[in-house]
C-alpha cells in the first residue's frame, strides 16, 4: 500500500484544525460550537496517527483511542449543558449565557 | 498595710545597707572590693553581660544614703499620701524607684547599670505624672522622660563606643582596658567622655538639658525629694564617678564636666533668685547643687563630689519634705508671696527648715554643706585641672545660694502672715525632718579641713574606690583664705537677703520695677530663655513637619504599589466578559503567541 507523506497528512489535520477553531470562534449556537470542538479534536488525533505512521509505531494510534474516549466524554457533558442552557434560557446562543461578567 | 510594706520594705533595705556598710569597715573584703555575680544576662557572640553586683565604698555610700534617705522620705509620705486614692499606686512607683536606683548603683557592667538608669527614668517620668488627671502634670512627665531621652541617647551611643573599641561593658575591666589601650589624650577617651556626659547632663538636668527638673515638681512633694533632690539626678555624677578613668585619660572630656558644671550653678542660681513658688526654688537649687558636684568631678575632686552629693540629699531631702508640710497646712498654696510669719505658727516646720537652708547655703563651720561645698571650691583652686575661674564661678555660686536661700526663709517664715494654717502635720512627717536636720548638720563632721580639725574619714573611706585630688600648681591662697572668701560670699548674699525681704520690703518692689530689672527677671524667671528656646528650635519645626507630613511620605512607596495594582486590575476586570467565544478566542491567541514564543526564538 503506497503510504501517504508525512506532511500531506500533518497538513491536513492542520487545516481540520483550523477549520474547527474558526467554527469555534464564529458560530454561536451551543451545538456548533460542540461539533467545532469534534473536528479540532478530531484533526489532533490525525496528527497522532500520522506521525505513529511516520515512526512505524502504535503509539499514535492508542492516544487516538484514548482521544476517542475523551472526545465521547465531553460531548456527553456538552450536550447535557446544552440541554440545560436551552431549558433555562429557552435558546442555544452561547452569546446569551454571559451572566457571569468580572 | 499598704504603708507597712511601702516604707517597711525600703527600711529594710536600709538596715541591710547600714548592717553591710559596718562589715564593710570593720573587716573590709580583699581588695576593697566585693562582686556578687548572679547569672549570665545575654551571651551572643562576645558580648556576654552578666547580672552582677559590684560592691566598694562607692557604691556603698550611695545605697546606703539612697535607701535611708529613702526609708525617711517613705515614711514621710505614709502621712503625707494618706488621703490620696492612689496611694498604694504611690508607693508601689516609689519601691520601684529606689530597686531601680540600686542596681544602677550596684550593676556591675555598664548594660545593668543601663537597666537601672531607665527603670528610674521611668518611675520619675510614672511619678511626675502622678495626678495624671490634670494634663499638665502630663505634660510635665512627658517633657521629663523626653529631655532625659535626648541625654540617654548621647550615653547608648557611648556604650556602643566603648564596647566597639574595648570588647567589655565591665566597668572595672573596661577601665584596665582604657588604661592599657588608651594613650592620654587620644581621641577615643574624649569621644567616650563626652557621650557619657552628654547622658549624665540629661539625668542629673545640667545645661543645657537642665529644662525638665523645675517642671518636674508636678509630681508630689515626696517624689521630688527622693527622685528629682536627692538621689536619681546625681546619677550622673556617679555615672562620671564610676568612670573616672576614662575622664583621666580625656582632659579635654574632664574640662567640659568642669565647665558644664560651673556654668549651671550660675545659671541656675540666678534662675532661683527669681522663682515665686517654692519647690521651684529648689528645684532650681537642685540643679545648682548638682552643678558644684560637677564641678568637683571636673576638677578631680571625685571624693568631694560624692561628699557634696551626700550632704545635699541631706538637706536638699529635708527642704523638699519642709516644703511640702508648708504647702499641706497652707491649703495647697504654692507661691512664697503668698505665705509669711510661720515661724511662731510652725517652729518644728521652721528650724528644721532652717538647718537645711543655712546647709545648702553653707553657714561656717556648723553645718555640712559648709564642709561639702569648701572642700569642692578649694579643690576647684588647688587641684591640678583647677583654675581660678570655675574657683571664681564657684564663690559667686555660693553667693546667689545664700541669697535665694533666705530670700525663701525670709518671705516663708518672717513678716506677717498672709495665709491661715489650717492643718498640722503629725509624727510621721516631722519625725523625718528632725532626722534630716540633725543630718544635715552633723553630717559634715565625717570630713574637716585643715585648719578646722585636720580628719578624713570621708576622703579615706572613698580613696578605697576613688584616686585623691592631686595638687596643682596654682599657689597663692591657702585652705583658710578660700574658706574665708566663701564665708564672705555667703555673709554678702545673706545681707542682701535680709536688707531686700525683711528691713526694706520696698527695696525689692522699686528694683523690680525699673524696666530692664523687670524684662531681666523675667529672663531668669523662664530659666534664661532656655524654654523659649527650645520650643522655637526643637518643638515647633517637629510639629510643624509632623502636620505637613501627615501622610508620611514613605507610605508614598507602598501607597503606589497598592495604585499600580488597583489599575491592572481595572484593566484586566474588562477581559473578564462572561462571554465563551472570547475566551476560546484568547486561548487560542495565548497558544499561539507561546507556540511563536517557543518556536522562533
Amino acid at each position: 500500500m503506497a503510504s501517504i507523506p508525512m506532511h500531506q497528512g500533518l497538513l491536513l489535520a492542520g487545516i481540520l484544525f483550523a477549520l474547527g477553531l474558526v467554527g469555534l470562534l464564529v458560530r454561536r449556537n451551543v451545538v456548533f460550537t460542540l461539533m467545532s470542538l469534534e473536528i479540532m479534536l478530531n484533526a489532533a488525533g490525525l496528527a497522532f496517527v500520522v506521525a505513529g505512521a511516520r515512526w512505524g509505531q502504535a503509539d499514535g494510534q492508542i492516544v487516538f483511542m484514548f482521544i476517542l474516549t475523551m472526545a465521547a466524554a465531553e460531548v456527553s457533558v456538552g450536550l447535557a449543558l446544552a440541554l440545560r442552557i436551552y431549558h433555562r434560557f429557552k435558546s442555544l446562543d452561547a452569546d446569551a449565557v454571559s451572566e457571569m461578567k468580572g | 498595710m499598704v504603708p507597712v510594706l511601702g516604707a517597711g520594705s525600703v527600711g529594710l533595705s536600709a538596715v541591710v545597707a547600714i548592717i553591710i556598710t559596718t562589715n564593710f569597715l570593720s573587716s573590709p573584703p580583699p581588695g576593697n572590693h566585693f562582686t556578687q555575680v548572679l547569672w549570665t544576662w545575654i551571651d551572643v557572640g562576645g558580648f556576654r553581660p552578666e547580672i552582677a553586683f559590684y560592691l566598694d565604698s562607692l557604691s556603698l555610700l550611695m545605697t546606703l544614703v539612697v535607701t535611708f534617705v529613702g526609708f525617711l522620705i517613705h515614711f514621710y509620705s505614709a502621712e503625707f499620701m494618706e488621703e490620696d486614692e492612689g496611694y498604694s499606686r504611690f508607693f508601689a512607683y516609689m519601691n520601684l524607684f529606689v530597686a531601680s536606683m540600686c542596681i544602677l548603683l550596684l550593676g556591675s557592667n555598664l548594660l545593668l547599670l543601663f537597666l537601672g538608669w531607665e527603670g528610674v527614668g521611668l518611675c520619675s517620668y510614672l511619678l511626675i505624672g502622678f495626678w495624671y488627671k490634670d494634663p499638665v502634670n502630663g505634660l510635665a512627665a512627658r517633657k521629663a522622660f523626653i529631655v532625659t531621652r535626648v541625654g540617654d541617647t548621647a550615653m547608648t551611643l557611648g556604650l556602643f563606643l566603648l564596647f566597639v573599641n574595648l570588647g567589655t561593658l565591665d566597668i572595672q575591666e573596661l577601665m584596665h582596658r582604657a588604661l592599657a589601650q588608651w594613650p592620654m589624650g587620644s581621641a577615643l577617651p574624649v569621644a567616650a567622655g563626652l557621650l557619657l556626659l552628654g547622658g549624665a547632663v540629661g539625668k542629673s538636668a545640667q545645661l543645657p538639658l537642665q529644662t525638665w527638673l523645675p517642671d518636674a515638681m508636678a509630681g508630689p512633694t515626696p517624689t521630688s525629694a527622693l527622685i528629682h533632690a536627692a538621689t536619681m539626678v546625681t546619677a550622673g555624677v556617679y555615672l562620671i564617678a564610676r568612670t573616672h578613668v576614662l575622664y583621666s585619660l580625656a582632659p579635654a572630656a574632664q574640662l567640659a564636666v568642669a565647665v558644664v558644671g560651673a556654668a549651671t550653678l550660675i545659671l541656675a542660681g540666678f534662675s532661683a533668685v527669681t522663682q515665686s513658688d517654692i519647690k521651684r526654688v529648689l528645684a532650681y537649687s537642685t540643679v545648682s547643687q548638682i552643678g558644684y558636684m560637677f564641678l568637683a568631678l571636673g576638677v578631680g575632686a571625685w571624693s568631694a563630689a560624692i561628699f557634696h552629693f551626700m550632704t545635699h540629699a541631706f538637706f536638699k531631702a529635708l527642704l523638699f519634705l519642709g516644703a511640702g508640710v508648708i504647702i499641706e497646712s497652707l491649703h495647697h498654696e504654692h507661691s512664697i508671696f503668698k505665705m509669711g510669719g510661720l515661724r511662731k505658727e510652725m517652729p518644728v516646720a521652721f528650724w528644721t527648715f532652717l538647718a537645711a537652708g543655712c546647709s545648702l547655703a553653707g553657714l561656717p563651720l556648723i553645718t555640712a554643706g559648709f564642709y561639702s561645698k569648701g572642700l569642692i571650691i578649694w579643690d576647684t583652686w588647688s587641684s591640678t585641672r583647677g583654675s581660678a575661674a570655675l574657683w571664681g564661678a564657684a564663690v559667686f555660686g555660693v553667693l546667689l545660694t545664700s541669697l535665694y536661700t533666705f530670700r525663701l526663709i525670709f518671705l516663708v517664715f518672717f513678716g506677717e502672715m498672709k495665709t491661715q494654717v489650717h492643718k498640722r502635720p503629725g509624727f510621721r512627717m516631722m519625725m523625718p525632718c528632725v532626722v534630716l536636720a540633725i543630718l544635715s548638720v552633723l553630717g559634715g563632721y565625717v570630713e574637716a579641713p585643715v585648719f578646722f580639725g585636720n580628719v578624713h574619714p570621708f576622703s579615706e573611706f572613698m580613696q578605697l574606690a576613688l584616686p585623691p585630688a592631686t595638687e596643682g600648681p596654682l599657689r597663692g591662697m591657702s585652705e583658710i583664705l578660700s574658706e574665708t572668701l566663701v564665708t564672705v560670699a555667703f555673709l554678702i548674699g545673706l545681707y542682701v537677703a535680709y536688707l531686700f525681704f525683711i528691713r526694706k520690703r520696698e527695696y525689692a518692689e522699686a528694683v523690680t520695677t525699673r524696666a530692664i530689672a523687670k524684662s531681666l527677671h523675667r529672663f531668669w524667671y523662664t530659666d534664661w530663655g532656655m524654654d523659649w528656646l527650645y520650643e522655637r528650635v526643637f518643638v515647633r519645626p517637629i510639629l510643624w513637619f509632623a502636620r505637613v507630613d501627615k501622610s508620611d511620605f514613605v507610605d508614598y512607596i507602598y501607597s503606589g504599589i497598592a495604585l499600580i495594582t488597583e489599575l491592572l486590575y481595572h484593566g484586566v476586570r474588562k477581559t473578564e466578559t462572561g462571554r465563551l467565544r472570547w475566551y476560546a478566542a484568547g486561548i487560542a491567541a495565548g497558544s499561539i503567541i507561546f507556540l511563536a514564543v517557543v518556536l522562533f526564538l
